[in-house]
This record gives C-alpha cells, structure tokens and sequence, in this order.
C-alpha cells in the first residue's frame, strides 16, 4: 500500500479547493441561504409544516442532500477529469500506485470536501429554522454514505468524460432533475397519486426520505429500503470503479 | 561502469495501438547500468511509445520489460519507484506551486516528504527563487526545469528524458548537461531521446537507432561512428589547380574555391576505400600533395543514412 502517493493526491486535492475556496465552499452556501429565503420564508408562511414539522426545516435534510449530490459528483469527476484533460495524468499513471489507491485518494478528498459542505449548510440552517437530530448516528451514516458513494459516482464519470459536456451532462440532466422530483421541497403524498407512483421511480427520493426521517422521524418510505438503495448504490459505483480498474479504462493505450 | 548487467530488459516487445498502428515491431534492447544511451529516430518512430512502455503508461502488446529483474506488469510498485521520467510535453497542471508539485511527485512514488533534498534539487535547476511561483506563469524552459525537479524528486535510479532540449536555450541545455553529468556520477542510468544527434554525440555512451518501430542499431557511440561512418580525405594540394584534372573525375573528389583542396569522400564500412589508387592517380596526375587528412562524418550523417537505407 502506497499511503505517501494516497496522502500526496488527496492533499493535493484538498489545495485546489483551498484556492478556489469561494467555488467550492461559499457558492453552495450562499445558495443554500437563498433557499431558505425563497422556499422556507415565501412558501413557508403559505404551508405551515409537512407531517407536523415545520416547513422551513422540514426542507433542510432536502436541501443538504441537493448540495452534497451535486456537489460530491462535480469535486470529484473534475478532480480526475482536469488532469486526464490537461495531461498531467501522466504522473500519476507511472507512478508505484494502484488504481485502488488512485480512488482513494481523489474519492476520499472529494467526500471530505462535501462534508464540511454538508456541515457547513447545516450551521447555516440553524440561523434561519430551529433544527433537531432525532437519530444523530443513522444522520451521520445516510451524511456519510452519500458522500462517499456520490463522490465515487463523480470520479466514474470524470474517468468516464472525455470533454467538458460530457462532464456536465448526467450531473445536469439527471441528477439535479431527480433531486428536485425526489421531494427536496415536499412530502411525496402532497403529490396527485399518479405522480407519487412515478417519484417512487426516484432513487433519490429514498435517499432524501431516509435522511429526513433521521432528522424528524418522518419519510415516505421505510428507512430500511432507503438504507438498501444507498447501500446498493454505493456497491453498484464500487463494482463499476472495480471493472474500470481491470479494463485499464480509457487511461492506458 | 558495470557493462555486463542490464537495469533495464527489454525483449520482443511490440505495441499496435487501438487504431490499428502498430508502433513498436518487436524490440530488443538491454539497457545497461549507468550508462546514457540515446535513442535517436525521426518523428512518429516509436520512442515515446518504447518509454511509455516501460513507464507504464502505454500496455504492451506482447513482449516483455524487466527493470532490475523485476516486471514492468506483475511487480509494478518496484519497477515504478525505480523509475523517473520527464515527458515530451509541457504537461503541468495549471493552479499550483512550485514546490508543492515537486512534493506531490514525491509523495506519489512512495517517498516520504524530504524538504531539503527538494530545495536541493530546486537550487542545482535554478528554481528555487521560484518555489512560491504559480506553475502557469514559467516561461517554457522553467516549465521543463520543473519537469525535471518532479521527475527527480523521488530519486530514482532510472532517468528516462524525451526530447529534453525540444525548445530549450542554451543555457537551461547547458544545466540540463551538467545535471545528466552528475547522475552520472552517482550511478543513474538515463535515457534520451533525441532529434538532435549532436546531443548525442556530446553526453551518450551509446546511441540507439529506431524507425518504423524497430531498432535499426545499437552501438557504442564510438563503434557506431567508426562502423558506420562515412570518412573524408581532404589533401591539400602544393600548387593550387583551377579544375579537377581528367585522370581523377571517377572519384567524385571536390574542389575548394582557393584550387588548393580536394576533397574526397569513403565509406569507411568498404574494404577497399580507393585511397591507395587516387594517391596514386593524383601523382600520375602530376599533382604535388602537401598534406593530408581524414575526418569522421558526423552522428547526423550515418543517422541519416541508416534511416534510409531502411526505408
Ligand atoms: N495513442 C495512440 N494511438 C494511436 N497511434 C499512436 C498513439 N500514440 C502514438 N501513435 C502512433 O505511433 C507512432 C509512434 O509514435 P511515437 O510518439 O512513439 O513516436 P516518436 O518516435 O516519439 O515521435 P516524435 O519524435 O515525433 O516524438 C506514430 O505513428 C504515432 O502516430
Ligand atoms: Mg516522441
């Protein structure tokens, strides 16, 4: 195991988002404050509380879930894609270092990085709504779990993307619609019942579900099926980055 | 310098990329321990391919490389940490520091951080002034320099340079020379590829010659030279001609402005150089010979005719 060349990426990694501190750190923050303004304020005074918690931190678990999906996907594919594009992949491809290794460290980083996001929108939201964990421990998992396995989803489609729309296209054309479909904003029975049958389609309502209920104890569905999809999820990015790693994908000629 | 034992061992390897080019047609070559060997072959030759190889950027198609007995494939982590290369391009990523590149390349073959071995090496390629310097705003040549400081940084026993003085002045070639020469000194073997055959014949022990994906030649600089080197007897004549008198128009000589000098090109590789029979023909020509003297033909010119005699 080469933890100095694990050490050496995931530093180097933490740096870049050091130098693009506002990018990576205040640009979510600063929208997650606009969310609370526009959604918890303006449509909170109009719906009081979902499931008897009130809205504005009725939406809190959703929101976190909207910055840490996207923004796990976009650290970590441009944490692999920028060096695949500028060529200094090079390096890392001759160096003494597993592909194992080479996860670990971009994926470990992005995963960091979209912790102290998440961490970060959640003291912003105790400004704005009176916040409490009712299962701390299953919070911290579902926090956990998504980043890191979010994260590896993003490094999957940075190997996979080899120019700049394909970077943007799944974050942009799948995962942001499946977040706010997924009941960021609203509890799935507020739905028509055909379009509750569609969202339950949603991987990410499982997800939101399940981190909600850590929060208030209420979801729209069991938390035991959102823990499995997380989980299969979480196996299905490991399967794909493990089958990439045999194939050589895309990095070697 | 140990000549016997190779560090790095390379057999019937072959490379057709994706698209159907096959690149590298079976090479065999042993590099020997602290030697420089240049490897010098027109564009689109193969080199970069032949280096990537055994850097592990390129999969072989078949064939084998052991670096100090060990396999590129299987025991990759060893031969990796051995190894040191200094890419064709100027690939350096755009948002970061000197010294802090320098140390990723460090870190990520495996050393632990070592802060004044870096400084050292950041002093001896002028770049230590420049250690707080954003990577993107070097010129060309500090680009490579920095190159070089990350290719070194892990203090590897094999160097590996391709095309090192493509777009570099005179000064950093200079560094970059004595740079090679103190490896050298310490036992590291290094590679060099080259379109310059000057180069080669400055600082290589032994110069390869690729084309098409093979390796053409493989000699000691100087029996390369000697072998294959096309030679040139000048004589100076005592009393000056206007032309070349008609008994000696068979040898293709060549006559100086002045009238004083002639020249006459051979194959060294021939038995028979003809030189007894124009001495000979030059005195049945009533010409009076004051001097004599015969010069090697350049690596630039035996390059040059190896390559095409094999096109
Ligand atoms: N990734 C690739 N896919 C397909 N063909 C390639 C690839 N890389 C190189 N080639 C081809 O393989 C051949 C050898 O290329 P290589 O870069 O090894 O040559 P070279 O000797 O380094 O040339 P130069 O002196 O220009 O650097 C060339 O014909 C090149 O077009
Ligand atoms: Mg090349």
């Amino acid at each position: 195991m080469n933890t100095e060349a694990i050490k050496a990426i995931y530093k180097a990694e933490m740096r870049r988002t050091r130098n693009t501190l506002l990018q990576s750190v205040a640009a979510p923050v600063i929208s997650t404050a606009l969310y609370f303004v526009v959604f918890g304020s303006a449509i909170g005074s109009r719906i009081e509380s979902v499931s008897d918690v009130p809205y504005g931190a009725f939406i809190v678990p959703g929101l976190m879930m909207l910055s840490l999906l996207t923004q796990s996907i976009s650290n970590a594919s441009f944490g692999i894609f920028f060096p695949k594009f500028t060529g200094t992949i090079y390096e890392v491809m001759s160096a003494p270092i597993s592909f194992f290794e080479i996860v670990v460290g971009y994926v470990g980083a992005a995963a960091t990085k979209s912790l102290i996001l998440g961490v970060l929108i959640l003291i912003t939201a105790t400004f704005f709504v009176d916040l409490r964990i009712a299962h701390p421990f299953w919070m911290i998992a579902f926090f956990l779990l998504t980043c890191i396995s979010f994260s590896l989803f993003g490094f999957i489609i940075g190997l996979w993307a080899d120019n700049f729309e394909k970077l943007q296209l799944i974050p942009s054309l799948i995962i942001t619609p499946l977040v706010f479909l997924g009941g960021s904003f609203y509890s799935v029975d507020m739905l028509p019942e055909f379009w509750q049958k569609i969202s339950l389609m949603n991987p990410v309502l499982y997800l939101i579900s399940g981190f909600r209920w850590s929060f208030f104890e209420v979801a729209d569905v069991s938390v035991g099926v959102s823990l499995s999809m997380i989980l299969l999820f979480l196996v299905a990015c490991l399967g794909i980055v493990w089958m990439m790693f045999k194939t050589g994908y895309k990095l070697k000629p | 310098m140990n000549e016997s034992k190779a560090i790095v061992s390379i057999k019937g390897l072959t490379k057709t990329y994706e698209n159907g080019h096959q690149a590298l047609k079976g090479i065999n070559l042993d590099i020997r321990e602290g030697e420089i060997l240049a490897l010098l072959g027109p564009n689109g030759a193969g080199k970069t391919t032949l280096i990537s190889v055994i850097c592990g950027l390129v999969s072989p198609s078949s064939g084998t490389v052991t670096v100090d007995g060990h396999d590129i494939i299987r025991d990759f982590r060893i031969t990796r940490e051995m190894i040191g290369l200094v890419p064709q391009e100027l690939t350096l990523g755009a948002f970061e520091r000197v010294g802090n590149t320098v140390a990723f390349s460090r870190g990520l073959f495996g050393k632990s951080p070592n802060e004044a071995y870096l400084d050292e090496l950041l002093e001896e390629l002028t770049l230590l002034d420049k250690k707080d310097s954003m990577v993107q705003q070097l010129s060309g040549g500090m680009k490579r320099r920095v190159l070089i400081a990350k290719a070194l940084s892990h203090e590897p026993r094999v160097l590996f340079l391709d095309e090192p003085t493509a777009g570099v002045d005179v000064e950093l070639r200079k560094d970059m020379w004595k740079i090679v020469e103190r490896l050298r000194q310490s036992g590291v073997t290094i590679i060099l590829t080259t379109h310059y055959i000057e180069e080669a014949e400055e600082i290589a022990d032994r110069v390869g010659v690729i084309s098409g994906g093979e390796l053409l030649e493989l000699e000691d600089k100087q029996t390369l030279m000697e072998k294959l080197g096309k030679k040139q007897l000048v004589i100076e004549l005592k009393n000056p001609v206007d032309s070349i008198p008609a008994q000696l128009t068979d040898y293709g000589l060549e006559l100086s402005d002045t009238g004083a000098k002639l020249t006459y090109t051979f194959d060294a590789r021939q038995e028979r150089t003809g030189m007894t029979r124009l001495l000979s023909s030059l005195s049945e020509a009533g010409l009076q010979v004051k001097d004599l003297n015969t010069r090697q033909s350049s690596l630039e010119d035996i390059f040059v005719d190896i390559v095409k005699a094999d096109a």
